[in-house]
């Protein structure tokens, strides 16, 4: 550990630390366009240029080592103006594109402009102009004359996608990004250079123009797309998911995620094919009921099967505090040990960065809470050979998995399903529950190495209210009424599997008092031995690693 | 001890009460014969200058096309919340456009702040002052109420360009 003094203040580094790292670590920033924490440096911005007593010249902070007893100013004469010129010098052929531009409201060079520039250009002739609409690959849309040439968007494919796809070409302020020659932006992380372009010109095509960023909330929240558990920001307009982006933690995700996580997670939460009430079969068909009656249903007909003659079927896309429950409602009310959860992985799917095999975000969590997929098969064996009569499906497509199942559950006296979206499995059940979906909830997904990290309402459901339920406001949602067309947004009946299984406890005699997540998470903390010491608070938005002490994993 | 005066007490004049009365009346009869001022709306309508506030509407180009490129400042800035604004992606060299352009003219307090805050001249305050609705919903604007020729907007954007 050496010290180093930026402006005034002592700071300590790390040997072999730059300038910029050190001061980032310690709180002050300096700023910069090409130099990110997560890639090489390369130093073309000039941006961050500072001023170090005893050098002759201004040197740039991202790629000048500090040394013991520097002393830095950022904030000199020398430094702001150096500063303001290079600011001037990038605007000479930037468009006046704010308007149209999706990055406007989270863009580093507005910001930037603001803050570090006079805000004055004596350049009056003819801007350099370039192509507006590259689509750079499947997802990725690239504007030319927003490009302000930091090299971030290259770098990262190198370095962290590990695919070389985009390179410059052509020199002075003609420089433009393309893609190699039969080769496309195509890679399976290819939209995080849309999160760290500090312009709008790389832009994800799936979200463009879809809302201004200053109209919608931010939740966090962990990707549902495999068991990484990518930390994740949802964005949220009028009780509608618009995109997802990540969230750094170092321990997990770092600053990325995947693009399947980014595109394919998410839609369901505002399908059209949502469940939005439950439903009962009557008649052989499927109507619309209130929740009392499912419970009162429910209850009576699970009495008339023996132990043996029920199924439990948990799953690994819900919540741990879920399966927690599910799995104690199995073991104290229905008294069987038929209890499993279908298993997500799909082999060779892995890759060395982000990606798992297990496309489910709480296989170990589902696990820790006793219920796991090794005997999956012999309940659907059982199922088949009619020692099965009663099936309890909690969050699982069971036929969208094999469709050899959807015989199988044909053959069941009692089927009931808690499901986001109607599908097949859904469609064969005497009993449908709306489930909430991952992103109507609070709950605890762990992921692959042990991170126990929470994830929160982004979307309110009938039963939440976004002010007294604590979930983050958008502009909108701060100050609009009932009465305006955007404050009268759709809101699914759904429940958590957690609370519909709390009432079915009482509805069987047997009192439980669980009214929040929370609480069913301390009684996890309470009885397993993995999950001792901590609550939400610990956990945070950063996540804790639960101790492993019997498990290898 | 005094006998309490009045401020003013009446003068003999005053009190004999009907030469006052004629006085009134003979400046009654003069305002008579003054020309007028009162309009006879709704028959005469009244014809507001450039500087006028109007309800907000769209600038329609020549072509049809309206100027607003749905950046959502008018939106932002509203202090009574009463634009929404939805943009859409067109192929049209100006990419960007607004798929839905409301204004509530309920919530609408006739301000100007979006007409100012707009980068493209696409939104001013118009001479339409007549505002007339039986429900909620019809006082919801949107773009078929909204778009107006430009040739209709003139002296309002004369106003404003002479007053940048
Ligand atoms: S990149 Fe930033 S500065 Fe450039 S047009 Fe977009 S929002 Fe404006
Ligand atoms: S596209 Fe964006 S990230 Fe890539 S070089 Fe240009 S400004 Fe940098
Ligand atoms: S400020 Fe102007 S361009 Fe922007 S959305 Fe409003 S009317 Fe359209
Ligand atoms: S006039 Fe004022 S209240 Fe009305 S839309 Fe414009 S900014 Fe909003």
């Amino acid at each position: 550990m050496g010290k180093l003094t930026i402006d005034g203040r002592e700071v300590e580094f790390r040997q072999g630390q730059t300038i910029i790292e050190a001061a980032t670590d310690s709180g002050i920033d300096i700023p910069h366009f090409c130099w990110h924490p997560s890639l090489s440096v390369s130093g073309n911005c000039r941006v961050c240029l500072v001023e170090i007593e005893k050098m002759p010249k201004l040197a740039i902070a991202c790629a000048t080592v500090a040394a013991e007893g520097m002393v830095v100013h950022t904030k000199s004469d020398k430094a702001l103006s150096a500063r303001n010129a290079v600011m001037e010098f990038i605007l000479i052929n930037h468009p006046l594109d704010c308007p149209i531009c999706d990055e406007a409201g989270e863009c580093k060079l507005q910001d930037y402009a603001y803050n570090h520039s006079t805000g004055e250009g004596r350049f009056t002739e003819e801007k350099q102009h370039k192509d507006k609409r590259v689509e750079l690959g499947p997802y990725v849309m690239f504007d030319a004359e927003r490009c302000i040439s930091c090299s971030r968007c290259i770098r990262f494919c190198d370095e962290v996608a590990q695919e070389t796809e985009l390179t410059f070409v052509k020199r002075g302020d003609r420089v433009t990004i393309t893609t190699f020659p039969g080769k496309q932006l195509d890679n399976p992380y290819s939209l995080n250079v849309t999160d760290i372009c500090p312009v709008g010109a790389l832009t994800n095509r799936d979200f463009r123009f879809k809302s201004r960023v200053w109209d919608m909330s931010s939740t966090q929240s962990v990707c549902s797309g495999c068991s990484r558990g990518c930390n994740i920001d949802i964005w949220v307009r009028k009780n509608e998911i618009l995109r997802l982006t990540p969230r750094h933690n170092e321990q997990v995700n770092s600053y990325w995620m995947c693009d399947h996580g980014r595109l394919d997670t998410f839609k369901e939460v505002n399908s059209e094919s949502r469940i939005i009430a439950p439903m009962l079969r009557r008649d052989g068909t499927l109507m619309q009921a209130n929740w009392s009656e499912a419970v009162a249903h429910i209850t009576s007909e699970f009495k008339a099967f023996s132990s043996d003659e029920i199924g439990v079927i948990g799953s690994a896309h819900a919540t741990l505090e879920d399966n927690y429950l599910l799995a104690k409602f199995a073991k104290e009310i229905l008294k069987t040990k038929n209890v499993a959860m279908p298993s997500h992985i799909k082999h060779g799917t892995a890759d060395k960065i982000l990606i798992t095999e297990d496309k489910s975000p709480n296989a170990l969590g589902a696990k820790l809470m006793g219920i796991t997929s090794e005997n999956f098969a012999v309940i659907m064996h059982a199922i088949e050979t009619g020692k099965i009569k009663a099936l309890y499906v909690m969050e699982e497509d069971l036929v969208a998995l094999d469709h050899k199942f959807e015989a199988i559950l044909a053959k069941l006296d009692f089927l009931v399903v808690h499901s986001v979206v109607k599908n097949a499995t859904t469609a064969l059940a005497n009993v449908v529950l709306p489930a909430a979906s991952y992103a109507e909830k609070n709950g605890t997904w762990v992921n692959i190495n042990g991170m126990a990290q929470r994830i929160r309402p982004a979307v309110a459901t009938q039963e939440l209210d976004r002010s007294l339920d604590g979930m983050s406001l958008s502009r909108l949602d701060k100050f609009g009424t009932n009465f305006d067309r955007w404050g009268q947004v759709n809101k699914i009946d759904a429940r958590p599997s957690w609370s519909f299984i709390t009432m079915l406890f009482n509805s069987f005699g047997h009192k439980l008092k669980f009214k929040m997540a929370e609480e069913v998470f301390h009684d996890v903390a309470k009885h397993v031995k993995e999950f001792h010491g901590l609550d939400y608070d610990v956990m945070g938005n950063q996540g804790a690693k639960i101790s492993l002490v019997a498990e290898k994993v | 001890m005094a006998e309490k005066k009045r401020l003013k007490d009446l003068t003999l004049w005053e009190k004999m009460y009907v030469p006052e009365v004629v006085k009134g009346l003979k400046s009654t009869m003069k305002q008579m014969f003054q020309p007028r001022f009162t309009m006879e709306y709704p028959e005469v309508k009244f014809e507001p200058v450039g500087s006028y506030r109007g309800r907000p509407v769209l600038v329609m180009e020549a072509g049809g096309e309206e100027r607003c490129v749905a950046c959502g400042l008018c939106s932002r800035v509203c202090p009574a919340l009463a634009i929404e604004v939805q943009a859409g992606e067109t192929d049209r060299e100006k990419e960007r456009y607004p798929e839905k352009f409301e204004i509530n003219m309920l919530r609408c307090i006739f301000c100007g702040l979006c007409e100012e805050v707009c980068p493209e001249e696409a939104i001013v305050m118009s001479k339409d002052y007549e505002l007339t609705f039986s429900n909620r919903e019809d006082a919801i604007y949107g773009k078929d109420k909204l778009l107006k020729p430009i040739t209709e907007l003139q002296d309002r954007i004369d106003f404003l360009r002479s007053n940048k």
